[in-house]
């Protein structure tokens, strides 16, 4: 189910500034792989990059391939809305769709596309619920408004809905960023136990959770303000935060700068 | 746990050695306790002011009473002031002037509402019945006693009905477009115009239908004729509220639809217009309140009639403010003010419901918070 990521060349603009360049990197399935880097580096522009999320915004464009497996992402004939299918995303801040239940929550994305038998939607809402660590916690008030959840809880339940739909990688924008330690914890183990089938790929500006979570990690940097984001270096989790290869990681994980 | 380098510690050594002035400012008083005017002082100030405001006036042989409601309203003010500034003192004082104002302005914004409402009530009440209200004016004599407002009632539901029809869609894809598709010129000039729209006097708006419709395009006096012109006055009202409750739905919401491979076209029709229908609904509801009132376009285009018409689409209807305005204007005794008072209530009753609705809709439907 879960698909490598090969990406070659690419660059990433809004209107005429551009944001990141020139990115190169294979992300393999069935692992973790995170961006650290400072805040404006890119690494939310890149990730959005993966599944046409960043030409959502007006005036925005991205140049470059994008491999899904064999497929390019930014081929002719592909449509955007079939590429979101098959890589979810998860936000920094838990956005549950307001007027609806926990159940409708979980549903929405196969809803809105069409399925509609009962029995197959209540057994991806215990499903997906069980998968984002939730169901036990919810499964008494499944018709009430996924509002009344907690931040972490609302997390959560935009991972069940996310993965519901089975997509076959899962993008994570600072998941954690808005959560509290437990509730963090409670995100992280989920990561842990998704990357069996997921190919996952998460932002993160803490270290501690890109050592914790990652198998492998990428470091993006810029040369300064206005200029583009790039990638500084990809490598296992382990060597990044031990030994990486370029002083600029080490620099920014002893924290030196950043 | 951080250690303080021993030069920094004989800093604060030494900081500790500056003699600090420890005499209060001068002007400034460090009392926490200060004296208070009882509760009910405010009340106590309003109901001397209104008696001095009628005695000064009864004493001056004021004859309007809207002269003694003014020198209790200044008395009010200057009292409840100085009353305060003896007791508590000047800050309290400005505080309690700026409550006063506030009141003030409150009760002379709400008397008048009050009044108009208790009069309609009273007068509307004395001829308003089942006969009223089931009977149209039909071979009654106008300068007579009896008939109704039920060809009106029919007459204001279908044209309203039908000016809703036509505004609310066209508005709400109107706003839909400018916040969701809209980019670049066209949408610069949807709005601008959506703008001059809402500026246009209703009786150009009677008037430019009467030309096109009923002078250019030969068609005769009708219902519909009446809504064309109170749905061109609706449609800049609906556009622009439907586009600020658009606007205020997060774009999170979209982009989490987005993100589940849901189109464009689904995401604003299952997740962006179902959290903003509340406020969409109260939108078109204040627009059909406001149409519901209009005069001016309908006597020129509907025409008016004494008996029933239920066709709005063939000769002339009637209406409540158009039959309102005939009751005063044509007929011009007692028995004409009586009904017109009585289709007055009617009508404020219908508008005030529509208002109740919307407001209950705005209720049920918003995106809830709860357990």
């Amino acid at each position: 189910m879960a698909k490598r990521i090969d990406v070659s060349g690419l660059s990433a603009y809004y209107g005429t500034t551009k944001a990141i360049e020139d990115i190169s990197m294979t992300i393999e399935p069935r692992s973790v792989t995170a961006f650290i880097g400072p805040s404006g580096c890119g690494k939310s522009t890149f990730l959005r990059t993966l599944n046409r999320m960043h030409e959502v915004i007006p005036g925005a464009r991205v140049e470059g391939k994008v491999l899904l497996d064999d497929e390019n992402l930014y081929g002719a004939s592909i449509d955007p809305v079939a590429v979101r299918r098959t890589v979810g995303m998860v936000f920094q801040r838990p956005n549950p769709f307001p007027t609806m239940s926990i159940y409708e929550n979980v549903v929405a994305g196969l809803k809105l596309a069409g399925v509609k038998k009962k029995s197959v939607l209540d057994g991806v809402v215990e499903k997906s619920l069980q998968g984002a660590n939730l169901w036990n916690e919810v499964k008494d008030r499944l018709n009430k408004p996924g509002s009344g959840l907690s931040g972490g809880q609302q997390q959560r339940l935009c991972i069940a809905r996310a993965i519901a739909v089975e997509p076959q990688v899962l993008l994570m924008d600072e998941p954690c960023s808005a959560l509290d330690p437990i509730s963090t914890l409670a995100v992280e183990d989920l990561i842990s136990e998704l990357k069996s089938q997921f190919t996952i790929v998460i932002v993160t500006h803490n270290m501690q959770q890109a050592a914790r979570v990652s198998d492998r990690t990428a470091f993006f940097n810029l040369a300064g303000v206005g200029q583009p984001g790039k990638l500084i270096e990809l490598d296992d989790t382990q060597r990044i935060f031990s030994n990486p290869s370029v002083q600029a990681t080490e620099d920014y994980i002893s924290g030196r700068f950043g | 746990m951080v250690l303080l380098h021993p030069d920094e510690r004989s800093e604060e050594g030494r900081m500790s050695t500056v003699t600090v002035d420890s005499r209060p400012a001068p002007q400034l008083s460090r009392n926490l306790t200060n004296a208070r005017l009882p509760k009910w002082a405010p009340a106590g100030v309003a109901v001397l002011s209104v008696a001095l405001g009628a005695a000064i006036g009864a004493g001056g042989g004021l004859k309007s009473h809207l002269q003694w409601g003014l020198i209790a309203a200044v008395l009010f003010l200057v009292i409840s002031y100085g009353v305060s500034a003896k007791v508590e003192g000047r800050r309290q004082a400005k505080d309690r002037l700026a409550t006063s104002v506030v009141w003030v302005a409150f009760v002379a914004a709400v008397l008048p509402l009050a009044s108009l409402t208790i009069y309609t009530v009273q007068q509307g009440a004395k001829v308003v019945d089942g006969n009223f209200l089931s009977h149209s004016m039909r071979n009654i004599i106008p300068s007579g006693p009896g008939g109704g407002i039920y060809h009106a009632i029919i007459g204001t539901l279908e044209q309203v009905g039908l000016a809703t029809a036509m505004a609310a869609p066209i508005g709400l894809l109107t706003a839909v477009y400018l916040v969701e598709y809209g980019r670049g010129r066209l949408a610069k000039a949807v709005t601008f115009f959506v703008d001059v729209m809402t500026g246009v006097p209703s009786i150009v708006a009677g008037l430019f239908v009467l030309s096109v419709w009923n002078l250019a395009l030969g068609f005769q006096y009708s219902g519909f004729s009446g809504s064309l012109a109170l749905a061109i006055l609706m449609l800049p009202v609906v556009v622009r509220s439907t586009e600020e409750m658009l606007k205020l739905v997060p774009n999170e919401l979209r982009e989490a639809s987005y993100a589940l491979g849901v189109p464009k076209w689904k995401t604003i029709l299952q997740i962006v217009i179902p959290t903003a229908i509340g406020g969409i609904t109260t939108g078109v509801m204040l627009a059909v309140a406001r149409i519901t009132g209009e005069t001016a376009p309908v006597m020129m285009l509907v025409f008016g009639a004494d008996a029933i018409n239920t066709d709005p689409f063939n000769g002339p209807q009637a209406n409540l403010p158009l039959f309102i305005w005939q009751q005063y204007a044509n007929v011009n005794n007692d028995f004409g003010y009586a009904r017109a008072w009585g289709a007055a209530l009617v009508l404020i009753v219908f508008v005030m419901g529509l208002n109740l609705i919307a407001r209950g809709i705005a209720r049920w439907r918003s995106p809830k918070a709860g357990h």
